[in-house]
């Protein structure tokens, strides 16, 4: 039930995000979503696309550092506290979260979280235990 | 192995008075056939009649890559164009070329000395050469390929550049030995590996690497990726070309210098004093056989240390170490003196980060600045795509810099293709700094 992500290690510079996006447009690659986590220097850049494996290999081959990372993705209803239910399952199991990013499905109703653990096995038992959703790659993928 | 044992192992008092004759009789012959060298010497107030020893060498003046500059294109030959039968050119990226001539005999000595160099890294006329030093107006190439022909080996003239078509090579020809600058040895690693080659199964057992400065650390780490012996060769094109001193297989710790054809000092490069052997300065040759270009106390920038103790393959002459710097390379960074290569080091001890590296010197206010752009290397950011793990590396760098060199960067972790591949000689060093 895990999700692969893809990441990019990129420069601060002017054109550096453009690379990448008209790279994967030319790939015909879709981003579901993204996040970019920055420094005054560098900047991380994550990615859940249609397509991991063109996704890597094109970036990879026009010279950028790519890493895939494993994710976990869960649905939750778009309303206040959607979000807060988790965090406070995962606190009272003491799971620890590196980072997490988040994007509203196309329907609206709910909203899909990307978190990214320490542990990602012992996080998806904590929320399964806990009733929540998580949501297969081959899903997230084609959303 | 030893290709000329006659002279290589002359016993070092009969070296000496060998060296003795052939100085003078260079003296003399700059003195009454190149105009530059009769006043250099007037005005230093020195006759080639006061060379009356090997020490009287300190009597007769420096010269200089400006005087060489200066009189561009040949001004300091020593034999009518008629006699010249080959020129080759510095690549003048820091200001006018240098241009230097060759008669028959020159080609024959320089073949010879690189003859010699191919013996000392364990070459025989079995070998098969990969030679990818730059041919043309660049010693590197010819140089390397008449030795190597000189010596009875097969030599594949591939040239610098074109990567692709040197990894075809490197497996289909399938030959054993490699030269070429070490920057380029590496950027071979690199591509050969992104194309599937498996670069530890190529013939190749030894690689001659020279041209630019380079450290043990990237030694180690082309003798692994391409299971060979790596060996130091060192020449300019001043002097001669690569040939003028080679690291013995047996040894490898320093760099035998041809003393029978050249002529060693180091100096202090601040007051030009001649240091002991054994002492860390600039290298200064004098030619004691070259017939159109001859020189005289030339300071070749380089720093280095010469090295006197016997060696273990037999050869009597001293050797240098290999190149720390150059001495117009040190960058002096709020006070403190720093090579790039030492920079290097530091850097090669890291694990996470490549030695891909430049520096940007710049200055802030009246305060010098040093930026250190290295790459991150794939297999950290494949196992670790957090900003804190890219982070701690570059804390690492700024700690390691300091620690080692006494020196406070900027460390700024770059895409790999932000730092351009060499195909010749590395440009590590940006100094945008305005004097």
């Amino acid at each position: 039930m895990k999700v692969e992500q893809v990441s990019v290690f990129l420069e601060n510079k002017p054109g550096s995000l453009e690379e990448v996006t008209r790279i994967l447009k030319e790939a015909d690659i879709n981003i579901r979503t993204l996040s970019l986590a920055d420094t005054t220097d560098f900047g991380i850049l994550r990615l859940i696309v249609n397509n991991v494996d063109v996704t890597s290999r094109v970036l990879r081959d026009n010279g950028f550092r790519v890493s895939r990372t494993t994710v976990v993705a869960v649905e939750v209803p778009d309303r206040p506290g959607g979000l807060h239910g988790i965090l406070a399952a995962l606190k009272n199991d003491n799971v620890m979260v590196e980072y997490l990013y988040a994007f509203v499905e196309k329907s609206g109703e709910n909203a899909v979280i990307i978190f990214r653990f320490d542990d990602s096995d012992a996080a998806i038992d904590v929320l399964r235990k806990n009733g929540f959703n998580v949501i297969s790659g081959e899903k997230l993928y084609s959303f | 192995m030893i290709y000329n044992d006659e002279f290589e192992t002359l016993p070092r008092e009969a070296l000496e008075a060998l060296q003795l004759k052939r100085l003078q009789q260079t003296a003399q012959r700059v003195y009454h056939t190149v105009g530059f060298y009769k006043r250099t010497f007037d005005a230093a107030g020195a006759t080639p009649d006061d060379i009356r020893t090997i020490g009287d060498l300190q009597r007769l003046p420096f010269t200089s890559k400006q005087d060489l500059r200066d009189n561009y294109p040949f001004g300091l030959f020593a034999v009518p164009m008629s006699s010249v039968v080959r020129l080759h050119a510095s690549s003048g990226t820091t200001g006018r070329a240098t241009v230097v001539g060759y008669t028959h005999r020159d080609i024959e000595t320089w073949s010879e000395l690189v003859a010699r160099c191919f013996v000392a890294a364990g070459l025989t006329k079995n070998d098969i050469i990969h030679n990818a030093y730059g041919y043309g107006l660049f010693t590197g190439g010819l140089g390397a390929h008449y030795g190597a022909e000189k010596l009875g080996a097969s030599v594949i003239p591939i040239s610098g550049g074109n990567t692709k078509r040197q990894l075809m090579i490197l497996q289909d020809f399938g030959p054993t030995a490699i030269c070429c600058t070490p920057s380029y040895a590496l950027n071979l690693v690199e591509q050969g590996r992104a194309m599937g080659v498996d670069m530890q199964a190529l013939k190749l057992r030894v690689g001659i690497f020279g041209a630019e400065p380079w450290s043990d650390k990237m030694r180690d780490e082309i003798e692994r990726a391409l299971d060979i012996m790596a060996l130091n060769i060192y020449g300019l094109s001043e002097v001669m070309g690569p040939g003028v001193a080679m690291e013995c297989q047996e040894g490898r710790e320093g760099m035998h210098v041809f003393e029978d054809h050249f002529l060693v000092e180091t100096i202090d490069p601040e007051t030009g004093e001649v240091l002991p052997p054994g002492e860390t300065g600039e290298i200064v040759f004098t030619t004691l056989t070259k017939e159109a270009f001859p020189l005289i106390r030339y300071r070749t920038r380089d720093i280095s240390r010469l090295i006197t103790a016997p060696c273990r393959c037999g050869r009597t002459h001293f050797r240098m170490d290999r190149i720390q710097g150059r001495s117009d390379d040190m960058l002096i960074i709020r006070g403190v003196n720093v090579f790039p290569s030492q920079i290097e080091a530091v850097l090669v001890g890291i694990q996470g980060v490549e030695p891909h590296y430049q520096l940007i010197v710049d200055r802030e206010g009246a305060l010098d600045t040093l930026e250190v752009q290295v790459e991150v290397s794939d297999a950290l950011f494949s196992n670790a795509d957090e900003v804190r793990v890219l982070q701690k590396i570059e804390r690492r760098i700024d700690k390691d810099l300091r620690d080692y060199l006494g020196i406070s960067a900027k460390i700024k972790l770059v895409e790999p293709k932000s730092i351009q591949r060499s195909e010749g000689k590395a440009s590590r060093v940006i100094d945008k700094r305005q004097f």
